[in-house]
């Protein structure tokens, strides 16, 4: 029963996703390419179009995946995440976030994996990848565009023999090869492929640098941005 | 064409002219060096009809001149359209010119200062009052002087030996009136009293500094915050533009060819990319498109948002860190170029073309990457040079290396490597 193009994932397997974003239109398109829960497994349980309504509708709906637009009224994606830290951290039942946006911009991307959103995509991504990301996330995984691994792989190749403590903010040979082959375009499909590992293995390696990207905080990530002014 | 024969007709109109103060070749204020380039009459008889009226009436000139002052803006307007005042082109004629000029007027200030003093001098008793107030005027003036030097300032940027002339201009002035202001008191009171009335003097410019300096800070709060508004205000105006002239136009494009969806989906994304740039690239970048790149970075973007625009396939960059342009680098660019027609000619069916660029260490790394059809290299006839010369061939010639990996149904994907030259490190 599974659907082409999509994980191999039983069809049994739902989502409740609640959209935040301020353009109405693209909520209604949101909800129509992803929405149709027979075919899709994604239940759109709740919308908001401002930081205020985002956190109500979340603390009620108490949704597995939200997909949380950069820029928002009232603080941005950046001041719901903050506003929801509880929710995110509740072993039981934890609300994981989805930064959609259509800004690319390295400040907005940092801003809210920073935050503690578990992945980044731009608004160009396809329905069907939509989907897939959105199914990546609810299991805990990371989900990195391209562009988001090539900010990542940025703001850890300027370090060049860093003390001993800060190895744990490093990524490994085989976290940066990851990355590279998401930077290139490759689906978790095709890097397990390439590099002879399993899908799952891949999917730790993009965990793990999401783990460190958070970690790194007060290393790389605030050096590099404070080289390009970007905090 | 009517049209274009009537325009130089309203352009040869003379514009509007507005009366200035000169900043160059003036004594006091400028006035009447302005005030004769605007009128087109000799500096000189301006200044004797001030001198005139001066002697005549003492306060009306006065008045008449610190008005003036006062009102009219510093400017250069008033000098240098007047031929009259440059008689010869050599610049050191033109110089010594005003200075004679300047000194033949200070006699004559000179003069009138006398004549001025003597007659105001017959009151006898008004003495004491007489020259306080000559005090306290040359030093309103000396400051007067100086608000104009710093409004000049920055026009031209002093140096520093005229900076400091300028502080001690700034001090003498207000030494001046402290000076005349103090005399005025002692010499209606008795010299016995001077430090009584110096301690009154000074409780009460504190007293006053207390009671202004809230409302002074309050004020330049106001005004600060005013410019905050205002300056965002511009930014509005100006996105508001720039969307005018660039989105909105591609929009009633995009109307035009709704049914050709190759045009819009280029429309689009030329568009999208355009205006991603002007809103998130910082300051002063982008501007000068018609330069030649610099970097790897952005030849690659540019090279990217070119093939885009020419062949309406999705491009989509990422580019990890950034080194200057080589002779060696440049042929990867091209290299990397023609991979990228490539790969939108014959891949754009199976969605957007990825290229990846990274610097690291001394490698420049290229990845192209389509999710098309894909080819057999080895079926390639040998007439077709594209891959072979352009990109394998190429690379090798400059001591770099380019794989092309391809299997029917899995796309294509061209690796270009390339070490930057030795000379810069």
């Amino acid at each position: 029963m599974t659907t082409e193009g999509t994980t191999e994932r039983p069809a049994e397997r739902r989502v409740r996703v609640v959209l935040v974003d301020d353009h109405r239109m693209f909520r209604t398109g949101v909800q129509a390419e992803i929405g149709r829960t027979e075919e899709t497994g994604v239940e759109v349980v709740g919308e908001a179009a401002d930081v205020d309504q985002a956190v109500t509708v979340i603390t009620a709906t108490r949704p597995e995946v939200v997909l949380l637009d950069v820029h928002l009224p009232g603080g941005g994606g950046v001041e719901v995440l903050r506003r929801c830290t509880a929710l995110m951290a509740d072993p039981e039942k934890p609300v994981r976030f989805l930064a959609l946006s259509v800004s690319d911009a390295a400040e907005d991307v940092i801003g809210v994996i920073r935050g503690g959103a578990r992945g980044y995509v731009t608004k160009t991504i396809t329905g069907t990848d939509l989907v897939d990301s959105v199914f990546r996330v609810q299991e805990g995984d990371a989900v990195f565009s391209p562009r988001l691994a090539g900010f990542v792989l940025d703001a850890f190749a300027s370090t060049d023999a860093p003390p001993v403590d800060e190895d744990l903010d490093r990524l490994t040979q085989r976290e940066r090869e990851v990355l590279r082959l998401i930077a290139r375009g490759y689906a978790y499909k095709e890097i397990a492929k390439q590099l002879f590992i399993s899908v799952k293995t891949v999917e730790s390696h993009v965990s793990a640098v999401l783990r460190k990207l958070q970690l790194s905080n007060r290393h790389e990530l605030t050096r590099w941005a404070t080289a390009r002014r970007l905090v | 064409m009517p049209v274009a024969a009537r325009m130089p007709e309203t352009t040869d109109e003379p514009p509007v002219r507005k009366l200035y103060r000169s900043a160059d070749g003036r004594m006091l204020g400028g006035v009447a060096r302005g005030l004769a380039g605007h009128l087109g009459l000799p500096v000189i008889w301006v200044r004797l009809a001030f001198l005139g009226l001066f002697l005549a009436d003492g306060p009306l000139g006065t008045l008449l001149y610190a008005a003036f002052w006062l009102t009219v803006p510093l400017g250069v307007g008033g000098r240098a359209p007047r031929p009259l005042l440059e008689t010869t082109p050599d610049g050191r004629r033109r110089l010594r010119k005003p200075d004679r000029g300047q000194v033949v007027a200070l006699i004559a200030l000179m003069i009138g200062a006398v004549v001025f003093v003597g007659t105001v001098d017959l009151g006898g008793r008004a003495n004491r009052y007489v020259w306080p107030t000559l005090l306290v005027g040359v030093g309103v003036v000396l400051v007067w002087r100086q608000v104009d030097n710093a409004r000049r300032a920055s026009w031209t940027e002093p140096g520093r030996r005229k900076r400091l002339f300028q502080l001690a201009r700034g001090l003498a002035g207000v030494a001046l009136v402290g000076m005349g202001l103090t005399v005025f008191m002692v010499v209606r009171g008795s010299a016995a009293q001077l430090g009584t009335a110096l301690t009154a003097a000074i409780a009460v410019l504190a007293g006053m500094a207390l009671l202004a300096g809230p409302w002074l800070v309050r004020m330049s709060q106001d005004l600060s915050e005013e410019r905050t508004m205002r300056i965002r205000a511009q930014e509005r105006a100006e996105v508001a533009a720039h969307v005018h002239d660039s989105v909105l136009h591609t929009l009633t494009l995009i109307q035009r060819n709704a049914d050709d969806a190759a045009e819009v989906r280029r429309l689009a994304r030329a568009q999208e990319r355009e205006l991603r740039n002007w809103l998130y690239r910082p300051e002063g970048t982008g501007k000068d498109e018609a330069e030649e790149p610099q970097t790897v970075a952005d030849a690659v973007r540019r090279a990217a948002a070119e093939v885009e625009d020419k062949h309406g396939v999705p491009l989509e960059v990422v580019v990890v860190g950034d080194c200057p342009l080589d002779e060696r680098l440049g042929a990867q660019m091209q290299a990397a170029r023609e991979a990228m027609v490539n790969a939108a000619k014959y891949g754009g069916g199976g969605g957007a073309v990825q290229v990846y660029a990274e610097v690291e260490g001394r490698t420049v790394f290229v990845s192209v990457r389509d999710r098309g059809p894909g080819f057999d290299l080895d079926a390639v006839p040998a007439d077709r040079m594209g891959v072979r010369e352009s990109i394998i061939g190429r690379m090798q010639r400059n001591g770099g290396t380019a794989r092309v990996r391809s299997a029917p149904g899995d796309g294509t994907e061209v690796e270009l490597e390339m070490e930057r030259a030795e000379a810069d490190g």
